[in-house]
């Protein structure tokens, strides 16, 4: 079977959109968001309604910090982050922020772990981006596949069948064998906004006959997502960031 | 593992080959006709624990390998212990030849070459094979004339798979004699380390030694960092200059100026008189003491050993073939199509030009080229190309001349690029004519079937 993961998707409709639809097209059969539905982007009531439709429709999705951060407010954000996020509080109802808080943190499913950051301990919210945090994250579970988010950057990390963990910057569009014996953490990069300097949308293609990973990159309409970010005023650099993929 | 077990449908054979890290059996399959080996890891106390990892780099590389040059991968699996079930290859390893050195030069030109078009075949995949030794190349002689199939990827480096090998570093895992300095310092991934351990192979098939002996430590592996090895022409008086010239440029210590790709070794191995001589060619010593000791010790001496090289980027060094037709095409047509190389090869530091022609013979006089007007008219096409190409100012070492003969003028041409891996085919638009019309054109024919790009030059008329 062949499934889709989506994260970070940021409040980025037209990326959402886009990527949903190719995923459709690589015969994927179910969808796992993997967090950070909302913060960023101009559509957050729209991404929300749509992820929404998908989970009655057997999609899971999995709570990220921006999710939280809109029922309980911006802690730790950065700058312009804590004013998108202000920002997209005031545009979801309570129902939306209710929902969005009480996502669960992580899913097992077969041997496979999904969850937002770091899986071992996902209420803090730590990156993956290098090989000892990749260590720390597989040493806490016993999942032979983690897949992760949050980071926005693309990466496959290795535990070989010497302890050593190898680090890999997955090339786009490749299926990439996830070996049996061998456990892997794939974070997956970001829907709605890329920051390996390359633009265009990301969602993991996860094949689990094969045991194969692909880091999808799709097109999509960046000029209406950064056109919407500039009419709701937020700040221009959630604009500008989007062409640049950082 | 016993004779007769059977994993995942295949049963099991006799034992043919127990290597340091594998073993090889037999195996069959109800649904496979073909002969097939099974590949297992040697799995016993004190066995170095990468030997797995190396396997494992095995199991993710074979699959995605195609093509005459490697064996074809049938299944793999983990249970109960990592296997590989691949294609028999029927032939031999070159190590009996290893047995009778030296050899004549004839036969290390011929095994050189094919070893570099099998490597190019890998590199195209993105593959570099970090092992190339007597022992992982198999000759296989078939209908088709002889061919190199490469074996065993366990020490491999794939562009895009993640590299499980990238953190062994106790030690540097290849062979010691041809093993290129690049990888003695942990440096994976550039496809000039296999063309350095071909050269290490082509050296000692020549002289009889190997270039840096057989060390088994590490610092004496380390001595092929400075150290240079008496030139093959001081051991073998009769190597001719442009084969030391190919040994030497691929022994290179920097990666960088050994041959840009395989495919470019290759060609030089299969065109003798056309290889660019340097002072390497006439060497008959080494290097003076002191470059060496500055080698070793000098700050500003150390050779650069790290550039952003990987398999597949042949594009930065193509092999340009340019059909010039000196005899009817129009000078207006030779001038664009001059700049349409120049502009190609201002782009491609690392790009060589190969102008051919072809001298068209006739099925009625098929002896024309003995007698002295064929002779004449092979000279006179030579000298036009030279002439036409003088003008793009290349070097010698970017430029050669072939004047082909042929009954099917795209046929040669065809033929020509698929023997000689061009990457790029340029040449005229035919004129418009009622024999195009009629029996089609060479530009058309080439355009269709060209094993790579093709571009045609055309005037824009009026």
């Amino acid at each position: 079977m062949r499934i889709a993961l989506l994260a970070d998707i940021h409040g980025n409709l037209e990326a959402l959109e886009a990527c949903l639809a190719h995923a459709a097209t690589q015969g994927a059969q179910r969808l796992i968001f993997l967090g950070d539905l909302v913060g960023y982007g101009a559509n957050p009531e729209a991404v929300v309604a749509r992820v929404r439709g998908l989970m009655d429709q057997g999609a899971i999705t999995l709570r990220g910090n921006h999710d939280e951060a809109a029922l309980h407010g911006p802690q730790g954000f950065s700058t312009l982050a804590a004013i998108a996020m202000r920002w997209t509080q005031a545009r979801l109802d309570g129902a939306a922020k209710q929902f969005l808080a009480a996502l669960p943190f992580t899913h097992a499913e077969g041997d496979c772990l999904y969850t937002h950051a770091d899986a071992s301990n996902p209420p803090e919210w730590r990156y993956v981006t290098e090989a000892q945090e990749a260590r720390r994250s597989l040493g806490a579970t016993h999942a032979r596949l983690t897949f992760c988010g949050h980071t926005h950057v693309p990466a496959l990390f290795a535990l070989t069948a010497t302890g050593k963990l190898v680090h890999h910057s997955p090339a786009p569009d490749v299926m990439l064998p996830l070996l049996r014996p061998r456990r892997w953490l794939a974070v997956i990069g970001a829907v709605g906004q890329p920051r390996d300097r390359n633009p265009a949308a990301c969602y993991g293609l996860l094949d689990t006959a094969r045991a194969e990973c692909g880091w999808m990159r799709v097109p999509y309409d960046i000029e209406a997502a950064a056109r919407k970010i500039r009419a709701a005023e937020l700040p221009e650099a959630l604009a500008a960031r989007l062409f640049e993929g950082q | 593992m016993r004779t007769g077990t059977i994993i995942a449908g295949f049963t099991l054979g006799p034992k043919l080959h127990q290597g340091g890290m594998a073993v090889l059996h037999e195996a069959t399959h109800p649904d496979h006709s073909l002969p097939m080996l099974m590949k297992l890891p040697l799995l016993t106390e004190g066995q170095d624990p990468a030997a797995i990892v190396g396997f494992e780099m095995e199991q993710m590389i074979l699959p995605r390998l195609e093509g005459p040059h490697v064996p074809r991968c049938i299944a793999m699996g983990h249970e109960p212990l990592p296997w590989i079930v691949m294609e028999r290859v029927r032939g031999e390893t070159l190590l009996p030849l290893f047995d009778r050195l030296p050899l004549p030069i004839a036969e290390v030109v011929e095994t050189g070459a094919l070893v570099a078009e099998a490597l190019c075949a890998l590199h195209r995949q993105g593959v570099v094979h970090l092992d190339v030794k007597p022992g992982n190349i198999m000759r296989v002689d078939g209908d088709c004339g002889a061919r190199v199939v490469l074996l065993d990827f366990g020490l491999s480096h794939h562009a895009l798979l993640p590299d499980l090998m990238a953190e062994e570093f106790r030690l540097p895992y290849g062979s010691a004699p041809y093993m290129a300095p690049e990888q003695l310092m942990g440096i994976r991934g550039d496809p000039a380390s296999d063309l350095f351990g071909l050269a290490a192979m082509l050296y000692a098939m020549s002289t009889g030694r190997n270039p840096f002996g057989d060390p088994q430590h590490m610092s004496h592996m380390k001595r092929r960092l400075w150290w240079d090895p008496p030139p093959p022409r001081a051991l073998r008086p009769d190597c001719p200059p442009w084969l030391q010239e190919i040994i030497l440029r691929n022994l290179e210590i920097e990666p960088g100026r050994r041959h840009p790709t395989a495919a470019q070794m290759a060609f030089d191995l299969r065109h003798p008189e056309q290889v660019s001589q340097t002072p390497r060619a006439g060497k008959l010593k080494r290097d003076p003491w002191g470059a060496r000791i500055r080698r070793r010790f000098h700050p500003d001496h150390q050779p650069r050993l790290k550039r952003n090289a990987i398999a597949m980027a042949q594009s930065g060094a193509p092999i340009i073939m340019v059909a010039v037709d000196t005899a009817v095409t129009a000078a207006e047509l030779c001038t664009a199509m001059r700049r349409m190389v120049t502009q190609i090869m201002a782009t491609l530091p690392g790009a060589r030009v190969a102008c051919v022609n072809v001298l068209q013979i006739h099925l009625l006089r098929p002896d024309m080229t003995l007698d002295e007007e064929g002779r004449n008219k092979h000279l006179q096409r030579l000298l036009e190309l030279r002439h036409w190409s003088a003008e793009l100012k290349l070097p010698e070492a970017r430029l050669t001349h072939h004047v082909l003969e042929a009954v099917d003028p795209a046929d040669a041409l065809l033929e020509y690029a698929r023997l000689n891996r061009a990457d790029h085919i340029i040449l005229g638009a035919s004129e418009s004519s009622l024999g195009r019309r009629v029996l089609g054109s060479v530009s058309g024919q080439v355009a269709r079937d060209a094993p790579c790009s093709v571009t045609v030059v055309r005037l824009r008329p009026g």
